[in-house]
């Protein structure tokens, strides 16, 4: 492998992470602050991509990227409402609507199940154009996806250090004490959720327009995806200040593309990619499971090959 | 201050397990009231604080704090006037957040979108020095990372950073070693002495049930078998008030983690 096709890897998982990184940076608000697991992340990735594909197509690419978020906010209240309101279990409410938002997401793009932008002007082209002779001008989706990520690191960073963020993080952190102390959970729930949410149509929003093309199953795995990418975030920059975990967040989000890239680069099928990131995230998660057992096991195990040779 | 009219529970209506927990209980709290509660196991005394702070809403009667109708008030909201300390000192605060940010949330000051002030930091550094614990110079640190005598005393001063009109305090000192309760006990009498707060305290120790406050109530069945306050309560000693029990119940105090002396 020389250089170039090294740096190309780079990028593309690079780019690729980069766009990603905001639906894991979703899941940083939802699964690490709320703790709420939220499984509409699929539906909503290709909510946002679908919405933003038919506004870019009716040729308002930036307005695209505003609506994508509104329609993840709307798919993370009916998430939470289901869940604080309707007695439904919080796993069940994110799979109940990832299901709808599969009908949702079909009728956005009207009965389609790909919406192609092969023409349309999208916030990347836009951003391309303008960049024409910079030295920048080949990086145009680097730029977008860096800046989209920059303004989201700092728009969450600064919401969970506000009073609601910190109302939200007490929500996730220790429910006894929420229950006992004057914040509504329902409402801290709701408002992290649809936080959330607007994140991941942002996402998706903008991966569909960086392939110039929005399709049903875009966002199938994605929580998995960025699971894993968070867990492999929370291994590098685990403590430490917000800002410093959100960015570890992003990192992992990097790496796990990054890890990827390259196995596709040694021939690994491309249809590999969702069984590796769910192995990644019972790996992350069962990993310090089974440590803490371990001595319990080492010890069970030897006291039993003890009984076995006569036992004392 | 507080005023409780007649309120009952019954939990589980209609099936085997069917308990009453409270039964027709009657209670008026003067303002600036220091009330001692005992009682034996299963009296009704944890359920009395979870009815006045809105765990559940009773089956009957109604509840009155500072001239306001909390009886149907959802717990969140009653929770903006009343401060209530659990005898486990993990449920009082969140672990994973700073002292600081669990300052924050308790003072409620602000909008939702405000941050913590450099005149909010300065004002939880004085009053976390009150406690003498070095926690002022640890405000950065994951609560977490502290004793559980630490994290009561954290809590304490949480529930009353911004004066409840009735403090609640559920056996706050049970859980925590000896040195430690004696220090929270401390700090409790001066936090309720200080903002003359309304104060329902639930303690197993006989001595301290007649040393702290100026009233004493025995419950039995969900209701109040004793309440005894000024001259006839400064003449009480243990034995006597045990004896005032059975006199009332018809039968010995019965409390597994009952303390006879302080």
């Amino acid at each position: 492998m020389d250089l170039t096709t090294v740096l190309s890897l780079g990028q593309t998982a690079l780019e690729l992470g980069l766009i990603c990184s905001l639906t894991v940076l979703a899941l940083f608000l939802s699964y690490s602050m709320l703790n709420v697991c939220d499984l509409s992340t699929d539906g909503c990735f290709t909510l946002g991509a679908a919405v933003g594909a038919a506004v870019a197509l009716s040729g308002h690419p930036f307005l695209a990227l505003a609506a994508a978020m509104a329609a993840g906010v709307c798919s993370g209240f009916i998430t939470a409402l289901l869940q604080t309101r309707l007695g439904v279990d919080s796993l069940l409410a994110g799979i109940i609507v990832n299901t709808a938002l599969y009908s949702i997401n079909i009728a956005v793009m009207s009965g389609a199940s790909l919406l192609n932008m092969n023409k349309a002007e999208t916030v990347f082209t836009l951003v391309k154009d303008r960049l024409e002779g910079t030295p920048l001008a080949g990086q145009y989706k680097l730029v977008v996806a860096l800046a989209a990520v920059a303004l989201a690191l700092a728009v969450l960073t600064l919401f969970l250090n506000t009073k609601l963020g910190l109302a939200i993080r007490a929500t996730g952190n220790n429910p006894d004490m929420v229950r006992a102390s004057s914040i509504n959970p329902i409402f801290t729930t709701t408002v992290g959720l649809c936080v959330a949410n607007a994140f991941t149509g942002l996402s998706g929003c903008l991966l569909a327009q960086s392939q110039k093309s929005a399709e049903i199953n875009i966002g199938t795995g994605m929580v998995t995806i960025a699971l894993a990418s968070l867990l492999i975030g929370r291994t590098i920059l685990g403590r430490g200040s917000i800002l410093s975990r959100a960015v570890g967040v992003v990192l992992g989000s990097f790496l796990f593309r990054l890890v990827y890239t390259v196995a596709l680069r040694f021939n690994m099928p491309a249809f590999m990619l969702k069984l590796v990131s769910s192995v990644i995230v019972v790996l992350a998660i069962s990993g310090p499971y089974l440590k803490r057992r371990w001595p319990m096991i080492r010890r069970r195990l030897s006291h039993r090959s003890g009984t076995a040779k006569g036992g004392r | 201050m507080l005023t409780i009219s007649n309120i009952s529970k019954t939990f589980n209506p209609g099936t085997v397990n069917e308990k009453q927990a409270l039964t027709g209980l009657s209670l008026h709290l003067e303002r600036g009231d220091f009330v001692t509660i005992i009682g034996s196991n299963g009296a009704g005394k944890s359920t009395l604080f979870n009815a006045i702070s809105g765990s559940f809403l009773t089956d009957s009667g109604s509840i009155l704090l500072a001239g306001r109708d909390i009886t149907f008030q959802p717990e969140y909201r009653r929770a903006k006037r009343i401060g209530r300390l659990f005898q486990d000192p993990l449920r009082g605060t969140a672990p994973g957040m700073t002292i600081e940010e669990n300052l924050a949330l308790a003072a409620g000051s602000g909008g939702w979108f405000s941050r913590v002030s450099r005149a909010e930091k300065t004002r939880f550094r004085d009053r976390l020095a009150l406690l003498d614990m070095g926690l002022e110079d640890r405000m950065r640190q994951p609560v977490g990372l502290l004793s559980g005598g630490q994290r009561q005393a954290l809590t304490l001063l949480m529930a009353t950073m911004v004066p409840p009109k009735l403090l609640l305090l559920d056996e706050h000192t049970a859980a925590l070693d000896p040195g430690a309760a004696e220090k929270v006990l401390g700090l409790t009498r001066d936090i309720v002495a200080e903002h003359k707060l309304t104060t329902m305290m639930i303690t197993h120790n006989m001595q301290q049930a007649l040393s702290l406050g100026n009233r004493t109530l025995m419950m039995d069945s969900g209701r109040i078998v004793l309440d005894v306050s000024g001259e006839e309560r400064s003449g009480l000693t243990v034995s006597g008030l045990l004896e005032r029990f059975k006199a009332g119940v018809g039968k010995g105090l019965d409390n597994d983690r009952i303390l006879l002396s302080g």
